[in-house]
């Protein structure tokens, strides 16, 4: 009798656990994310970085303007002494190639921030004993902190559009929003890839100092790969050229979607996943 | 049925085995400690059990699940106190305690109602809103043994409880582990013996990754005693310094089978620890031999070591089988 009332009880409760199992999915990692959001801003990470961010990307967009629209002016100035037309200039169109150009080499030196604490310091206060001896999938810990430091990004990013706002409103002809969304698709995707090789850098070592410096210097490498490409001019040179984030990145501030460079920026950021999370099994065995 | 069954566990780093086909099992609602030197292999132990580090052999069993094939179920079923209470610094007590209770599974109101309930058991109904960097040592603890049981698991796992508490903290820890016990299975590491004679039900102690010996603590006592021993205190009838005193002689009477310890006072007092083959009767021999030599007797009692001379004979000596 025993042994069948503990079969029963069984199957029931693993079918009771089935059904929570699904449920706790969503639960543990929007657990994980709320708690790392508030980390960033208990903590005076996430104000500093969106303030100096924000100042830094206004004096470069508002440099930039100055430049181009002189510019344009001189421009038009010398064709008109000329007596020509003036020429063809698409000032909004030339700031935000410089602007998306310059918020690429930004973002190297910001997100590193957003992601070295991630998992370095909770090997070292030992609060990751806490998240991996309880009921959560290595996937929910790491995809829950993943989205927390995307959040802090998109909330760098999304108030710059306040420019872009500026520019058309100046702007004769209305200049091309298509091309603006494609610059910002371009960050976003730069944002989210380096912010997962930043999750993986940061679960590797113990150290937030040593996480950001190396995620630093990874990111740099993967900006100057490019520079190997341009001595050579061989298949080696071909695949640095594909490895090179930089070009990727520039396709969108171009304009242009490519579904290669799509392709590439999502990899990267699914790579940068799975590396993380290769990471926390061998982390298990080293424990 | 047994709540934690281990079965062969061994774990290696590398060439270096931490632990060596350990193998043990605790009941329901009982205090099982551990005990052993640093380095014994308590903590990887202990690691293995909550999953969070995988065994290189072995088999786990809590609660009737097998570790390695429902580590979730085993998850959700263990409440686990690291050595360093695994705390985050800028966080309240209440919201970290929240956060644990989420990550754990808990249901939302349950979790509201365990709250209170673990705060009360715990005494930190004070402190919720304070942030936990503000918090001293002892609270700390507290925190980390809040956040261990707000789920209400089946099995608790404490990984030195004690470490780094004043003596009144202390006291009040052990009263804790007491309670929670008559509700949880608990596994306890320490290497602080009164500890374990004070709140658990069963040891097992560990040296150099191997297990040396399972029993009560009294059990032990008894098994280790290798013989019973008196302790006699007498004054040799002399008025000078017992120098010229020669132990020997107790020894020949028979039953004893050897002196354990002496001390020869300047005085003519004489304190001598004896191994006797029969308590009971050896003693009014003792006594009648002291006394036939005119001996004033002033003390005689059984000897029991002290679980510390356990321990240390039970690591530095060979396994008792």
């Amino acid at each position: 009798m025993g042994e069948v009332s503990s079969v029963e009880m069984n199957d029931v409760r693993e079918a009771s656990k089935r059904l929570f199992r699904t449920r706790c999915g969503v639960r543990g990692m929007w657990a994980i994310y709320k708690k790392e959001l508030r980390g960033y801003f208990v903590s005076p990470i996430a104000y500093v970085v969106l303030t100096v961010f924000y100042v830094l990307m206004g004096y470069f967009f508002f440099n930039f303007l100055a430049i181009f629209s002189e510019q344009a002016l001189y421009a038009a100035y010398q064709a008109a002494e000329y007596g020509n037309s003036p020429p063809a200039m698409d000032v909004p169109a030339q700031v935000d190639r410089n602007y998306f150009g310059i918020l690429s080499t930004v973002l190297i030196f910001f997100l590193p921030a957003l992601t070295m604490g991630m998992f370095a310091e909770e090997r070292r206060r030992g609060t990751l004993e806490l998240l991996l001896t309880a009921p959560l999938k290595d996937g929910q810990i790491i995809l829950g902190k993943f989205l927390a430091a995307m959040t802090v990004f998109l909330l760098m990013l999304l108030p710059t559009a306040v420019f872009q706002v500026v520019l058309h409103r100046f702007s004769d002809p209305p200049m091309a929003w298509g091309a603006v969304l494609a610059s910002y698709i371009g960050a976003v995707l730069l944002g989210a890839s380096l912010i997962s090789i930043g999750v993986f850098i940061s679960s590797i070592t113990e150290n937030q100092i040593i996480a950001a410096v190396l995620t630093f210097g990874c990111f740099l490498l993967m900006w100057v790969i490019e520079i190997a490409a341009r001595q050579t001019g061989t298949l080696m040179s071909e695949v640095l050229k594909y490895l090179s984030v930089l070009s990727h990145y520039e396709d969108f501030t171009k304009g242009i979607v490519d579904s290669g460079s799509v392709l590439f920026l999502v990899s990267l950021c699914v790579l940068g996943l799975l590396f993380t999370y290769h990471s926390f099994i061998s982390l298990r065995w080293r424990m | 049925m047994s709540v934690i069954e281990v079965q062969g566990l061994t774990k290696r780093y590398g060439p270096v085995t931490a632990i060596e086909d350990l193998s043990f099992q605790a009941g329901e609602r009982e205090i099982l400690g551990f005990l052993g030197p640093n380095g014994a292999g308590k903590t990887t132990t202990m690691r293995i059990l909550t999953g969070f580090i995988p065994a290189s052999e072995g088999n786990v069993r809590l609660s009737g699940f097998d570790i390695r094939e429902h580590p979730w179920e085993v998850k959700k079923r263990i409440g686990y106190l690291p050595e360093i209470p695994p705390l985050y610094a800028d966080m309240s007590v209440d919201v970290y305690l929240r956060f644990v209770a989420e990550i754990r599974g808990t249901e939302k109101a349950r979790a509201r109602r365990r709250l209170g309930e673990v705060k009360e058991l715990c005494g930190l109904q004070t402190v919720g809103r304070t942030l936990i960097r503000r918090l001293s040592k002892g609270y700390r603890q507290r925190v980390g043994m809040a956040q261990a049981i707000i789920h209400e698991p089946e099995i608790l796992i404490l990984d030195e409880p004690t470490i780094g508490l004043d003596p009144k903290q202390i006291i009040e820890v052990r009263h804790l582990i007491k309670s929670l016990g008559e509700r949880h299975t608990v596994l306890l590491s320490t290497h602080i013996l009164p500890e374990v004679s004070m709140t658990c039900q069963r040891v097992i102690i560990l040296n150099k990754g191997k297990l040396v010996a399972v029993d009560t603590p009294e059990g032990l006592l008894r098994r280790l005693q290798g013989g019973e021993r008196i302790f006699i205190r007498f004054r040799v009838d002399r008025q000078g310094p017992s120098d010229g005193f020669d132990p020997a002689e107790v020894a020949r009477v028979p039953g004893v089978r050897r002196i354990v310890r002496e001390v020869l006072g300047d005085s003519s007092l004489v304190s001598l620890e004896l191994e006797v083959e029969d308590d009971q009767e050896v003693r009014g021999r003792l006594a009648e031999y002291l006394v036939g030599r005119g001996w004033k007797l002033q003390e005689m009692r059984s000897v029991n070591p002290t679980l510390e001379e356990i321990f240390i004979r039970l690591v530095t000596e060979e396994p008792v089988a």
